[in-house]
């Protein structure tokens, strides 16, 4: 990487207004991603602007019970949150399940978000990558591919997204809060991270200039019984092979509330929309679960070498279902 | 514990704690990248962007451009050598690309971060040539190589194959290990400086006095000329066993530039420039009686190198020691690729060849109805059944009995795929282990001083195996003094040349040459105050008798069936290895080694990208080495052992024969927990879980 | 504070000493430690946080140094391995279990180690969960560490030599 600029900004206004000023700008916080592209010479910046220590690291308690997350809590500060592991558990496991205790100890809830893709081809400045250089190729689709995406893929990019937290916050349908020079708006989770497309260049619809400012968990899933399981190649600090989230709230044995989200499987965390809709209201059976999860998964492209992810996302996803259901479910 | 002499002090044998211990402990010992000479300035390299072809230019001038860049080094420029032996040496000496990430550039700069930028503004344009990568299983270009690693090719007793064919049981299964990465923790590093025609190199190597002599030939100079020092190394497994591209790049640059240079190779780099474990295709076929009794055994083992160089992953050799048999074939195939050079890796061609030979007899007891321990006892040979020559010693049946008593094995039932917790599935299985003995000459100094210690000398490298610790032990015991009033001193090339710390026989061979020092200088004061050993024609006299370490290994596992998760609930090693001479560091030895085993069975996992001839694999993210969660109490023991046929001693190797057999264990665990034979390592959740859902 | 320039001054203060330098805005940590402070304990084992051997402290927390840029420390304390045994004589108790457990081979990776179980206790003991703690343990006090507590939570640190099982046991003499 080439040299570049600094900026520690006194306020949010300050770090959203110079990197409106300075093409090539890039907001940094814990660094865990962003450094590591910088000497993969995959992020070459001619700005950084340091967020780390802006008044974004609070957890607050907002008065109808959501809990709004600052951009820059730390994912280890996140994870050991009483309130987080109490009332959306799946978001602590799911933060617990990735990296290493170093990396959470520095990486952001906003970081975590926009983490890049850990495709080898995208981290190899001497391989051709449509997600790193527009228009060069991809070199995972027939070549090494067993890690990459059987959901949502395009000819042009079969990257998947590595966040574990991400996948947690799309099922407990978190927000994400994002301030620009336009002022404040929020997307749900699930909804920020992109599919590839044409244009996989771009990983979520995060506007240019645009900052996270935090994230809110809401009043309507707290409290809900959830959880996260990932699949690694081993115990601990690898990426998942396939991970799920999953919530839900069983009413008299009927599903009454349902939120399921795959991790490992896509180019964003994949809100299983299907499944959900095939649940809601469903009895809470191993044979409805079933029945709801092979509708989701019934839309995998799986390649060359990857077809073990959707036997593997299913098995997931009813080990998590039916652990959270009520007794007489799994009876 | 079976295996400690009951003395304590200066006994060998003692658990004496690690010498360098308080300076690894404290953050004060250093290794080749952290001699902060003064001026020391920092190389990058650039890593060949195409397969196969020729670097038809290079532009350099942005890269000079940048404020601190003091040169980059081209093919067309550098500073030429004579040509190396190892062909992988020549680096910058001409504009052939022979496989992706070869070096095609150097950049040298004030600063890491300088050298860094510099190194990716340098533009190299190539003109490409078609390559092959294989696959290597019917490939043309393969040949039968005349040696692998050291011994012929092929061995062939009997009439193997019609054997095979007439045998009333029969086992042929075909094994896939893929490549291996040694990925010691301290990178390859080399810090060079010239002062005038004197050259010193730190570097982290397995061996000094080699990289001396390669120095010397590469740069023209006597080798009075050259220091080289490997004070600390952090950790090697075979492929700093050779010198690497990081010491001649850093001499040349450091010669070009007038600066100490250092190279430190960027992790994600080293798979194609310090050697891996080839990838093997093995195929076993085993002929045997109803009670177990061998009839034939054929091992054929096809691997790849480069077209650098041949090297010959020898996993056939394994079968030329283990089992009785009237008629055995054991055979390579290499095919040359444009692909990165294999080399040495921990327990090379016995690792992989012992994986595929342990499982296959897993394979044959299961198709017999016999005990696993049982057949290979009832296998037991009476001479090396590849040479014909009697054992020094064997006592792997003693390993079988002692480890199946400790891990509660009798009574195991055989059945495999009952044993179910939950989601969970049990398994427990076993495997041998052998390594050979093998022993170099060395020279040694042993010097009295006035204050009544005495300091040892000798150019050994200490790659965490305690070589400091165990060779005072040997001066000591030889002596007669306490171990306190020994000093060692290795790492350096002033001190008494000495072979490498690999093929488990740096202990034995500079041990040997200690020894000898410290007993003259004992029984003759006289001539002192230092007496000079060199062991040339007495450590490498030819041995009448077949001298190997074995071992067993006894594994349980519980494989996920929700995920295809494998996870080990327990492993234990025993081994028998000659006299075990520092018992605190023999054990880590043992235990560490099965950790890589550990995971060459269930977690690393590298793929050679045909398309683009290299590993995609290439970091420690992608690459899996087991974490402290992949790794339970491992337990390693031994049982006592007596032979005379060694060294002064009596000690066999112990760095590699921890790894051996480690994988067949797992894998024989695994088949156990499932009823499913996975042939193909690592034994990962997508292989796992395909293996479970095929068999419904 | 802004630089257009690519170096700015920080200062830190290293194992109790300060230290102020002007840095390129590239340096990360772990080089001005080895490069600039010839600090050359916390290790580079992978300069990708893929590793942990440059496992450092800074206000107490563990953190891969190799992802830090130095110039977003300025004010902090950083601890290395040098520093862990502070002012006095004797190493800290946690080198010497290490050493009377024969807890590494190469040494390359045990400064790391060292740092990350020191911070590991802390987090324990402040009541932070890992990923084999019980989710429904209770969500106040401290953490007892059990041995697979211990692996999950020193997993960040590799160790190629296979020390794993007597760092585990030097982690739980000192419990």
């Amino acid at each position: 990487m080439n040299g570049f600029g600094y900026l520690r900004p006194g306020s949010v206004q300050e770090a959203v207004e110079a990197h409106a000023a300075q093409p090539g700008a890039r907001y940094l916080a814990g660094g865990t991603n962003l450094v590591d592209l910088l000497k993969l010479g995959v992020e070459r910046p001619a700005l950084l602007i340091d967020i780390g220590r802006l008044p974004l690291n609070g957890i607050q308690e907002l008065p109808d019970g959501s809990l709004r997350v600052g951009a820059t809590v730390r994912n280890s500060d996140l994870a050991a949150d009483p309130r987080v592991r109490e009332r959306w558990p799946a978001l602590s496991q799911a933060l617990l399940a990735g990296a290493s205790a170093q990396l959470r100890n520095a990486a952001t809830t906003g970081g975590n978000l926009l983490q890049r893709t850990r495709c080898p081809y995208f981290q190899d400045l001497d391989k051709p990558c449509n997600k790193r250089e527009p228009g060069s190729g991809c070199g995972a689709r027939d070549g090494v591919h067993r890690d990459h995406a059987v959901l949502g893929h395009s000819p042009q990019c079969i990257a998947t997204h590595p966040s574990d937290m991400a996948v947690a916050l799309a099922a407990l349908d978190a927000q994400v809060e994002l301030y620009g020079t336009d002022g404040t708006r929020r997307l749900p989770v699930a909804d920020f991270h992109r599919l590839p497309g044409e244009h996989p260049e771009r990983d979520t619809w995060i506007r240019p200039g645009e900052l996270i400012t935090g994230v809110l968990l809401p009043a309507a899933t707290a409290g809900a019984p959830s959880a996260y399981r990932k699949a690694r190649d081993r115990a601990s600090y690898a990426f998942a092979l396939a991970s799920v989230a999953v919530l839900l709230r069983v009413a008299d044995g009927v599903v009454d509330q349902v939120g399921v989200a795959f991790g490992g499987l896509a180019h964003r965390p994949w809100r299983a929309r299907h499944t959900e809709l095939a649940l809601l209201g469903a009895p809470a059976t191993p044979a409805a679960f079933e029945g709801a999860v092979a509708l989701e998964l019934a839309h995998a492209e799986p390649l060359r070498d990857n077809a073990y992810k959707v036997s593997l996302a299913r098995n997931l996803a009813l080990d998590v279902l039916n652990r959270l259901a009520p007794a007489p479910a799994v009876a | 514990m079976t295996g400690t002499t009951g003395t304590t002090g200066t006994a060998l044998g003692a658990p004496a704690e690690r010498r360098e211990g308080r300076q690894k402990v404290t953050g004060a010992a250093r290794y080749a990248a952290e001699y902060t000479l003064p001026g020391r300035v920092h190389a990058w390299p650039v890593p060949a962007a195409v397969t196969r072809g020729r670097v038809t230019a290079v532009d350099t001038s942005a890269a000079l451009a940048l404020p601190g860049v003091l040169a980059v080094l081209t093919p067309f420029d550098a500073p030429r050598l004579a040509e190396p032996e190892d062909g992988t040496l020549a680096v910058l000496q001409n504009p052939d690309v022979p496989h992706r990430g070869w070096c095609v550039a150097l950049a040298v700069a004030e600063t890491l971060e300088t050298a860094r930028a510099a190194a990716r503004t340098v533009r190299v344009t190539y003109a490409t040539a078609p390559h092959d990568t294989g696959p290597v299983e019917g490939h043309p270009g393969g040949y039968e190589p005349q040696e692998a690693g050291g011994q012929p090719g092929r061995v062939e007793h009997g009439d193997p194959e019609a054997a095979y064919a007439a045998a009333e049981v029969r086992v042929d299964v075909t094994y896939r290990v893929p490549p291996l990465h040694n990925h010691p923790m301290e990178p390859h590093a080399s810090t060079a400086h010239w002062d005038g025609d004197r050259l010193t190199a730190y570097t982290s190597s397995q061996g000094g006095t080699t990289v001396r002599s390669v120095l010397a030939q590469l740069f023209r100079l006597p080798e009075e000329r050259i220091t080289v020092v490997a004070e600390h190394v952090g950790g090697g497994f075979g492929s700093k066993g050779t010198p690497r591209p990081d010491v001649v790049l850093a001499a040349l640059a450091a010669r070009h530039t007038g600066r100490p240079v250092t190279v430190a190779y960027p992790r994600r780099y080293l798979p194609t420039v310090v050697g891996h474990r080839a990838p093997t295709v093995q195929r076993l076929r085993l002929g045997a009686h109803p009670d177990g009794r061998l009839t034939a055994l054929l091992h054929d083992v096809t691997t790849q190198t480069s077209r650098v160089k041949e090297f010959v992953e020898y996993a056939g050799v394994v079968s030329r020691v283990m089992y009785a048999t009237p008629n055995l074939r054991s055979v390579h195939h290499v095919v040359p690729l444009d692909v990165p050079t294999p080399s040495w890796m921990r327990a090379p061609g016995e690792s992989p060849g012992m994986y595929a030979l342990e499982s296959a007899m897993d394979e044959l007891a299961d198709a017999l109805g016999v005990d696993p321990v049982e057949l290979r006892v009832r296998n037991e040979p009476e001479r090396e059944p590849g040479s014909g020559k009697p054992f020094s010693s064997r006592h792997v049946v003693e390993c079988l009995r002692e480890g199946a008593r400790r891990f509660g094995w009798t009574g195991r039932d055989p059945r495999p795929g009952v044993r179910r917790e939950g989601p969970l599935l049990i398994g427990t299985g076993v495997a041998a282990a052998t390594y050979p003995v093998q022993v170099a000459p060395s020279t040694a100094t042993a010097e009295a001083r006035p204050d009544g210690t005495f300091v040892i000398r000798v150019n050994a490298a200490d790659i965490g195996t305690g070589a400091r610790t165990v060779l005072a032990q040997i001066a000591a015991d030889a002596l007669g003094v306490p171990l306190e009033r020994v000093r060692t001193e290795v790492g350096h090339s002033d001190l008494p040349p000495a072979p490498l710390a690999g093929g488990s026989m740096g202990t034995a061979s500079w041990g040997w040459a200690v020894h000898e020092a410290c007993t003259r200088l004992a029984a003759h004061p006289e001539e002192g105050p230092t007496v000079r050993a060199d062991t040339t024609g007495t450590a490498d006299a030819e041995s009448p008798y077949a001298r190997h370490a074995f071992g067993a290994h006894f594994a349980e596992v519980a494989v996920d069936t929700v995920t295809g998760e494998v996870r080990v609930c327990r492993l234990l090693g025993v081994f028998a290895a000659g006299r075990i001479l520092n018992a605190r560091t023999a054990r880590s030895q043992f235990t560490g080694a099965m950790v890589m085993g550990l995971g060459m069975a269930l977690t690393e996992h590298s793929t050679l990208d045909p398309a683009f001839g290299d590993f995609p694999e290439a970091d420690l993210a992608s690459y899996h080495v087991p974490v402290h969660a992949d790794v339970p109490g491992i337990e390693a023991d031994w049982i006592d052992e007596h032979d005379t046929h060694l060294n002064p001693m009596g000690s066999k190797g112990i760095g590699e024969i921890g790894i051996v057999g480690t994988a067949a264990a797992l894998g024989n665990a695994v088949h156990h927990a499932t009823g499913i034979r996975f042939r193909t390592l690592p034994l990962t959740p997508d292989r796992i879980l395909a293996g479970l859902l095929s068999e419904g | 504070m802004t630089s257009a320039s690519h170096h700015s001054e920080v200062t830190l203060r290293v194992n109790g000493k300060p230290h102020t330098l002007r840095v390129d805005h590239r340096r990360v940590l772990l080089d001005l430690l080895r490069e600039d402070l010839d600090l050359t304990g916390s290790k580079k084992g992978c300069d990708h946080g893929q590793c942990g051997a440059c496992t450092v402290l800074v206000d107490g927390r563990r953190l891969n140094s190799c992802l830090l840029l130095a110039v977003t420390l300025d004010g902090s304390e950083i601890t290395t391995v040098e520093g862990l045994g502070g002012d006095r004589e004797e190493p800290h108790p946690l080198q010497r279990a290490f050493l009377d457990r024969d807890a590494f081979q190469c040494g390359y990776c045990t400064p790391g180690q060292l740092c990350s179980a020191v911070g590991m206790l802390a987090e324990a003991a402040a009541g932070h969960p890992s990923h084999v703690t019980d989710p429904a343990a209770p969500t106040e006090g401290p953490v007892p560490l059990d041995r697979p507590e211990i692996r999950e939570r020193m997993s960040g640190n590799l160790c190629r030599c296979g020390a794993y099982p007597r760092i585990v046991e030097a982690i739980e003499d000192v419990i």
